[in-house]
């Protein structure tokens, strides 16, 4: 094998999370995306904002996800999680806008568009358990 | 993967941490009591202390700095590299008796509680601990001043109609009394770095106690950025130490001070409005600023979400809110 493709190789076996650049790049996405959602009177009712510290936590371990970081939610943690949400009323509209931010987010940070378009595709992957369907 | 057994005392016991493994994993497998959840280091339930070593620092990875200083860690990071004697949270504490060496007044409903200690009482200026009286009931409440002042401690201690400890330190307790006070708590206190950094400082009541030794240990340590303090309270009677502020304001030129009243009165001096939304108009850019928030619960959580958007970060709001005991 040549050396450039080893280095090929190598770029590919990278997952998402190390070429995105892993959890400071979660950290630089965090606030931004909830300062984003928190200004949003279309889905801020959904974000209890009584602790702050906990939903920077939450807000954390959506991006890991997104990133296919690691990360131990099930399809199952994802429907309970949300649960109490879908009762509220939350629906696709919503869920469209959480994307809308988390895009916004990653292209503010200039992450390189097929980087996003990966990291939005994980994120969707999850709709149907995030909406309890 | 490389890694050697190491040895985790926790009270006492000893449990051995195999190669590799994690503190929080090595502690589930001795069937230790220790909370936890996520597992990889982002819901912070496993936090734990260490009571002697400096922990690894891929352990302490997204930790605030205050936390980071006392050796906090999250257990589910932690692949030891040497023994360790680690500290739950829940663990019991240990008191020291003090000696009440002054109890006076600070207005109208507020108690300045000094209490002195034989050896030195190491702690940061702005965190709390309990004190205890001797049937065993306790509160926690927060230092006043910064531990350079001679072995004492500093309260402002506001009496709680009904409240059963305020009323006896406010009623019982004189010179000369001893009373055990727990070993210090709490993150919210100022650290030496970044000193160009902006400082604001909100709090109500008494949440200007801790707000009084920040204060005096940023400007002790040089802090050479902005400090803005705003106090507030309904009456004027209900704030104090109003004349000492204004003096430090005029002896620094960095620190300002705003004392805020909500009430109908206001006499000259002092701005109209709550101290939340007087200090919040005040700014169009919290970017880079560290924030310290004290006092009522409702405007800390509300003013952690006002500076947040505002733009300071999270890891540089600090806050502990008062939690009154039911009576």
């Amino acid at each position: 094998m040549t050396d450039t493709q080893n280095n090929q190789e190598a770029t590919m076996s990278k997952t998402l999370y190390e070429r995105i650049g892993g959890e400071a790049a979660v950290n630089a996405a965090v606030e931004l995306f909830y300062r984003k959602v928190l200004n949003d009177y279309r889905i801020n009712r959904f974000f209890d904002d009584s602790d702050m510290d906990k939903q920077i936590a939450k807000q954390k371990a959506f991006f890991t996800m997104a990133f296919g970081g690691p990360n131990n939610y099930t399809g199952r943690d994802m429907r309970n999680a949300h649960a109490p949400l879908v009762k509220m009323g939350l629906d696709n509209s919503h869920f469209d806008a959480v994307m809308e931010h988390l895009g916004a987010t990653l292209v503010e940070l200039k992450v390189p568009a097929d980087l996003i378009a990966e990291a939005a595709a994980i994120a969707e992957s999850a709709r149907n358990d995030v909406l309890g369907k | 993967m490389k890694g050697v057994m190491v040895k985790l005392t926790i009270e006492e016991k000893t449990y051995s941490c195999q190669p590799g493994e994690t503190v929080l994993d090595a502690l589930l497998r001795e069937h230790v009591n220790i909370s936890y959840a996520c597992k990889k280091g982002t819901c912070h339930s496993c936090m734990v202390r260490s009571a002697d070593t400096l922990p690894p620092e891929a352990a302490q990875a997204g930790l605030k700095n205050t936390l980071k200083k006392q050796n906090h860690f999250l257990a589910c990071l932690c692949r030891p590299e040497q023994d360790m004697i680690i500290k739950l949270p829940d663990q019991s504490e240990f008191y020291t008796e003090g000696t009440v060496v002054v109890n006076e007044m600070l207005n109208r409903n507020t108690l300045l509680l000094v209490i002195a200690f034989e050896d030195a009482f190491e702690f940061s200026a702005g965190q709390f601990v309990n004190l205890q009286r001797a049937d065993g009931l306790t509160r926690s409440y927060s230092i006043a001043n910064t531990p350079q002042e001679s072995n004492t401690l500093e309260f402002h201690i506001r009496r709680l109609t009904g409240g059963r400890f305020s009323e006896w330190l406010h009623d019982e307790i004189t010179v000369g009394d001893t009373i055990a006070v727990s070993e210090p708590r709490g993150h919210c206190f100022y650290l030496p770095e970044r000193s160009e950094q902006g400082l604001l400082l909100v709090g109500t009541g008494t949440g200007l106690a801790p707000l009084a030794g920040i204060l005096t240990d940023a400007l002790a340590q040089g802090h050479s950025g902005p400090i803005y303090l705003f106090h507030g309270s309904r009456e004027f009677d209900d704030l104090y130490r109003i004349d000492e502020l204004r003096q430090l304001a005029r002896q620094h030129q960095n620190f300002h001070y705003i004392p805020c009243l909500s009430g109908k009165h206001v006499p000259e001096g002092f701005t109209h409005g709550r101290v939340n939304e007087v200090a919040l108009a005040s700014f169009t850019d919290l970017k880079d600023w560290r924030v310290f928030l004290c006092g009522h619960p409702e405007m800390v959580n509300q003013m952690k979400k006002m500076t947040f958007l505002k733009g300071a970060s999270m890891k540089d709001i600090y806050a502990d809110a008062f939690f009154v005991t039911p009576v």
